[in-house]
C-alpha cells in the first residue's frame, strides 16, 4: 500500500469529468475569477476512489477493535441508532418548516428531555449546544445571566479543580470569568479545606466532574455543594463522566444546579471522526427561563417551540444536532429503565477488572475502587515511558489509552474500557499489557514496528509543522 | 535528580528568578523542563503588567501546555526572543536560557519565594 498524498498522484491535465462546454455559459465575470492558479490534484475518478478507499483501510475505529481511550468514552455505537437516525422521514425535514408539520421531531426533543430529566433530576434540557464544551459555555452563560438578574455583578470567579478537563477553565474564560484553581488531595478528590478558603462574594460557581478525570468518585460532594450554596454560588456539573453513575445517582441530588451531558459519550452517539457531538444543557427549575431559545413544550397533545424573554438567546443555528438526539433517544429507549444502570455497573466493573489485573506491572497511584476508568502512572520502575507503551500497543492492534492526561502524574496512562467489552476482550488486552511489561526495552523504545509509519518525530512535528501540501513543495 | 542552582529563588510553580537591582530575570527550573518533556513553544507577555502568581507567559511541550506564572509583580520589560525561536534551548539548559525579565513593583514579594534548599524539598 503506498503512502502518497493525492497531490503526489496528480498528473498534468488528468481529470474525471470535463465541463469545458459549460465553462462559458456559467462563467463568473472577470472580477470574481481567481487569478492565482488553483492547486488541485489532477486525478481520474478511479484514482480518487482508490486513494480514499485505501486511506479508509488505515483508519482505526471502535468497530475494528478495542479502543480504551480514557476520558473519551469510545463506546460502541449501536447500529440501530444509525438506522433510526437515517430514516428518510427525519432527514427530509427542514428546520424552517411550520411546527405543525414536524410534530414527530418535536416529540423526540420533548421526550428525550423528559428522559434526561428523569435520569438527572434537572427540570429541563436544551439541545442547542453542539458539543460538550459548547454545552459548558452555554451552562456558564446561564450562570452569568442568573447573577446579572440578581444584580450580583461582582461574581466573576469560577473555581475549577486541578484535575478538571481543560475545557472547563477554557469555557469559563471564554464566558468572561476569572479562573481560580483548587487543588486535589492525594486520593484525587477536591481539597475541601482549600475550597473553603477560596469561597467569597466574588465566586459565581464551581465546575466539577464526578467521578473526576481520575475516575474517582468525589466522596465529599455533598459537603462541597453545601459550602458552595451557602456562599450563594452555583454548582456546575460537567457530564463528561456521567456514564459512570448513570442510573445510580441523580445529578441534582449531588447538589448541582446546571449541567451538560455529552450525548456522544454516555449515550453512545459517535464522536471523534464520526461526530458530530451534542452537549445538551440541563438546569434546575428557576433557571429554565435562561436556557437558549427555543425549547420544546407540550400543550393539548401538541408540541410547540417556546421562546423565553429572559433566555441567553441562541447558541447555534436552529435546534442543535437533531440527528444525534435521535440516536441518544433510541439508545435510552432500547435499554429502558430496567437496564440503563447496567451501563455504569458494567463500565465500572470492567475498569476495576483491568485495574486489579495490571497493578503488579503498572504503578497504581490511587489504589482504591475506581469508577469507569483507571489511571496508572506508567510502568513499574519507569523502565520505559508511557509513550513507548502506547506505541507498542499499536503493534498488537489496540488503540492506545489516553496518555499524559490528567496532568497530576508524570507518566499517566488512562484506560477506559467502557461497558461493551467482553471478559475475553479485556483478558486479551490485559495479557498484551503484561507481555509488554516484560519485553525488551529496545523493542519498546523503537515501537511501533508493524504499522505503516514507524515512530514519528513528534517534537519535530510540533516545532516545524507542515500542514499544507504547499509547504512540502 | 533534577538540577537546582544555589543563589536563585524559586516559585512553587517551578519558575526560577535571578534578582539584579529591581529587575527579576525569570525562567523555568530543570524539574519543570524534565516534567514537561520536549518543549515546542514558549511565549512571554511583552509589556504586560503582571501580579505575583498570575500568568505572564506560556510553555508547551509535546505532552502538555502550561502557564508561566509571574514569580513577582511588575512589568514584563523584555522577552528572550532567542528562546521563543528555539524552544529546545529550555531542554538543553533551563538556567542559562531565561524567558522574560520583570521590572519589580514590590521587592518585598521576593520573601514569598523559596531558596534552593526549600525548593529542593518540593521537587519530588
Amino acid at each position: 500500500m503506498d503512502d502518497k498524498l493525492i497531490f503526489e498522484k496528480s498528473s498534468n491535465s488528468r481529470i474525471a469529468y470535463d465541463f469545458a462546454e459549460y465553462e462559458h455559459k456559467y462563467a463568473l465575470s472577470d472580477k470574481y475569477q481567481r487569478k492565482e492558479e488553483l492547486l488541485f490534484p489532477e486525478v481520474s475518478e478511479l484514482d480518487v476512489v482508490r486513494h480514499f478507499t485505501n486511506l479508509s483501510k488505515k483508519n482505526f475505529g471502535v468497530d475494528e477493535g478495542f479502543y480504551p481511550l480514557g476520558s473519551c468514552t469510545m463506546k460502541y455505537n449501536p447500529k440501530i441508532n444509525e438506522e433510526l437516525a437515517g430514516l428518510r422521514q427525519f432527514n427530509n425535514v427542514h428546520p424552517l418548516q411550520d411546527e405543525k408539520t414536524v410534530q414527530g421531531c418535536l416529540e423526540i426533543y420533548y421526550n428525550t428531555s423528559k428522559l434526561l430529566e428523569e435520569i438527572t433530576g434537572m427540570a429541563k434540557f436544551s439541545f442547542a449546544p453542539c458539543a460538550g464544551a459548547h454545552g459548558e459555555l452555554t451552562g456558564l452563560m446561564v450562570m452569568k445571566k442568573y447573577f446579572e438578574e440578581r444584580g450580583e455583578f461582582n461574581r466573576k470567579k469560577v473555581i475549577v479543580p486541578v484535575s478538571a478537563h481543560g475545557t472547563n477553565p477554557a469555557s469559563a474564560a471564554v464566558c468572561g470569568f476569572e479562573i481560580a484553581v483548587c487543588n486535589c488531595v492525594s486520593d484525587g478528590c477536591v481539597d475541601v479545606e482549600m475550597l473553603k478558603g477560596m469561597l467569597d462574594e466574588n465566586v459565581a460557581g464551581i465546575m466539577l466532574t464526578n467521578p473526576s478525570t481520575l475516575g474517582i468518585f468525589e466522596k465529599d460532594i455533598l459537603t462541597i455543594s453545601k459550602l458552595v450554596h451557602k456562599n450563594g454560588s452555583l454548582m456546575y456539573y460537567d457530564g463528561a463522566n456521567l456514564n459512570a453513575v448513570l442510573g445510580y445517582v441523580k445529578t441534582i441530588d449531588m447538589g448541582f444546579d446546571i449541567m451538560h451531558i455529552n450525548l456522544h459519550k454516555t449515550f453512545s452517539t459517535p464522536h471523534g471522526g464520526g461526530g458530530p457531538g451534542s452537549g445538551p444543557v440541563g438546569v434546575r427549575e428557576d433557571l429554565v427561563k435562561y436556557l437558549p431559545n427555543p425549547i420544546v413544550e407540550k400543550k393539548n397533545d401538541k408540541y410547540h417551540f417556546v421562546y423565553s424573554k429572559k433566555s441567553i438567546g441562541k447558541v447555534s443555528t436552529f435546534y442543535g444536532n437533531f440527528n444525534v438526539v435521535i440516536k441518544a433517544y433510541a439508545y435510552i429507549l432500547s435499554l429502558g429503565k430496567e437496564h440503563i444502570s447496567d451501563v455504569s455497573r458494567l463500565a465500572v466493573l470492567n475498569a476495576n477488572y483491568i485495574k486489579e489485573s495490571l497493578k503488579d506491572e503498572y504503578i497504581l497511584p490511587i489504589d482504591r475502587h475506581c469508577k469507569h476508568e483507571v489511571v496508572f502512572d506508567g510502568i513499574k520502575d519507569h523502565k520505559v515511558s508511557t509513550l513507548d507503551i502506547a506505541k507498542r500497543l499499536l503493534d498488537y492492534g489496540y488503540h492506545p489509552p489516553t496518555i499524559y492526561f490528567p496532568l497530576l502524574f508524570h507518566e499517566t496512562l488512562m484506560i477506559e474500557p467502557t461497558e461493551n467489552e467482553s471478559k475475553e476482550t479485556l483478558d486479551g488486552f490485559i495479557n498484551v499489557m503484561k507481555k509488554i511489561a516484560h519485553e525488551d526495552i529496545e523493542v519498546l523504545k523503537t515501537a511501533p514496528h508493524t504499522t505503516i509509519v514507524r515512530r514519528l518525530d513528534d517534537v519535530k512535528a510540533a516545532r516545524f509543522p507542515k500542514v499544507k501540501y504547499r509547504d512540502l513543495l | 535528580m533534577s538540577k537546582i542552582l544555589e543563589g536563585l529563588l524559586y516559585s512553587e510553580t517551578h519558575e526560577w528568578v535571578k534578582v539584579e537591582g529591581n529587575i527579576a530575570t525569570v525562567g523555568v527550573s530543570d524539574y519543570a523542563q524534565e516534567s514537561l518533556g520536549s518543549v515546542v513553544y514558549v511565549e512571554g507577555f511583552q509589556d504586560a503588567d503582571v501580579a505575583q502568581g498570575e500568568e505572564c507567559g506560556a510553555i508547551e511541550s509535546v505532552k502538555a501546555a502550561s502557564d508561566i506564572m509571574a514569580p513577582v509583580s511588575g512589568k514584563v520589560i523584555e522577552v528572550n526572543n532567542e528562546v521563543l525561536d528555539n524552544p529546545e534551548l529550555i531542554n538543553n539548559d533551563p538556567y542559562a536560557n531565561w524567558i522574560l525579565k520583570i521590572e519589580m513593583s514590590d521587592e518585598a514579594e521576593l520573601n514569598n519565594l523559596l531558596d534552593a534548599t526549600k525548593y529542593q524539598s518540593i521537587c519530588k
